[in-house]
């Protein structure tokens, strides 16, 4: 009997060319986005939402054209963080992103669910630990190739905790983003951003720098300083609990 | 994925994919030489893991529309609703409103509808009798 291989008429299906057709999809999307930057922590609850929109905001104030993918898709807060909490109705069926704050243009997770509501998937519910994953990579491969995110000086992703979303986002980019990492002060969060940050260089992506949130109050530690040292990228900021719009415009600055 | 016809050593060629409904996915092969003819019968789970690829046992018939997965296979909780059909949704007596704004939506759900505009509920109105809502 002969094997796959020896079958050589064309396989209607052609999955793979239906794969090849996505990533072309993505490419041509983000044709007119000058840079791409992931901001990424490896560690939850040190602020990565709260830095993204903020850096957004001031790099829009300076005179760029903005653009935030909210990759966290089961914890959505970027439409909250940008304030416009209607922006579900004004995306939902069409390609175009959202406007928030600053004028700047957004796509969230957060604009497809009801106020609340889980992400969930349809489907068979039992073993969903199947292909949840694929159904997640899968939405933010729309996000990326869908959306009509149109000239962008810079796109910002916003990652969720983990590594699992970098690895997606090099996938279907085909070349691993720059990468801006959020740290919190404390050696526990040093830890985590650490193998976060071991796992970007060894993808490929370029170290913009370290953001050190929440410094100043009771979170004791020198977790920017020490990863700064030793991946040999600089600290950025040092955002306190209280910043300003000044703190966020120097942070915007150096990128 | 290829199907051999044993018996003539030749390659199946896909004729036919129908989804019927209940989560399953059924796709037919051909024999181009003796005409026999098999079905590739996936279970739920099947054909959710290739669904969350974003491709088509079979082939694209038809360009993808934008965010297609998301549409087909993310809870939403109903139709969006456009900021004219909000507003006047927001004239609805707010003891009734829920009642509406869900009678609304299972229309425009059952019928595949996925933004609720006020044509839409001009039109579910005539329809499901539901004149002074």
């Amino acid at each position: 009997m002969r094997t796959y291989h020896q079958l050589t008429d064309p396989d209607r299906s052609g999955l793979a060319d239906q794969i090849g057709a996505q990533r072309k999809r993505v490419a041509e999307r983000l044709a007119g986005v000058r840079r791409i930057v992931a901001v990424m922590s490896g560690k939850g609850g040190v602020g990565k939402s709260y830095v993204t929109a903020h850096l957004a905001r001031a790099l829009a104030r300076g005179g760029r054209s903005i653009g935030v993918l909210d990759a966290d898709l089961n914890g959505p807060t970027i439409p909250g963080l940008l304030q416009d909490h209607d922006a579900r109705r004004t995306t939902h069926d069409r390609p175009e992103p959202a406007s928030g704050l600053d004028g700047v243009r957004f796509v969230s997770m957060g604009q497809f669910l009801d106020d609340g509501a889980p992400l969930a998937f349809t489907g068979p519910s039992a073993e969903s630990f199947v292909w949840r994953g694929a159904m997640e990579a899968s939405a933010l491969r729309e996000f990326l190739g869908d959306v009509e995110w149109g000239d962008l000086d810079v796109l910002l992703l916003d990652l969720p905790p983990g590594m699992q979303r970098y690895i997606e986002v090099c996938d279907i980019l085909g070349n691993p983003p720059a990468v801006l990492t959020v740290t919190i002060p404390t050696p526990e969060s040093r830890d985590a951003v650490r193998r976060a940050m071991r796992a970007a260089v060894d993808r490929g992506s370029t170290l913009l720098g370290i953001v050190e949130n929440m410094v100043g109050g009771e979170l004791k530690g020198s977790a920017g300083d020490e990863l700064a040292k030793e991946f040999a990228t600089p600290v950025l900021a040092q955002i306190p609990w209280h910043p300003t719009r000044d703190t966020w415009n120097q942070l915007a600055a150096q990128l | 994925m290829k199907f051999l016809c044993v018996e003539c050593d030749q390659q199946m060629a896909f004729a036919e994919r129908q989804l019927p409904g209940d989560g399953t996915l059924a796709a037919t092969f051909k024999c181009p030489k003796c005409g026999r003819v098999v079905a590739m019968l996936t279970n739920p789970m099947e054909t959710q893991l290739v669904s969350s690829l974003g491709v088509e046992i079979g082939g694209r018939t038809v360009p993808a529309e934008p965010f297609e997965m998301v549409h087909a296979n993310v809870v939403t909780g109903g139709p969006a609703w456009s900021s004219d059909a909000q507003e006047r949704l927001s004239r609805v007596p707010s003891f009734v409103r829920g009642m509406v704004k869900k009678i609304y939506g299972d229309y425009a759900k059952e019928r595949g509808i996925t933004e609720i505009t006020p044509a839409v509920m001009d039109t579910a109105r005539a329809e499901l009798g539901l004149e002074g809502m």
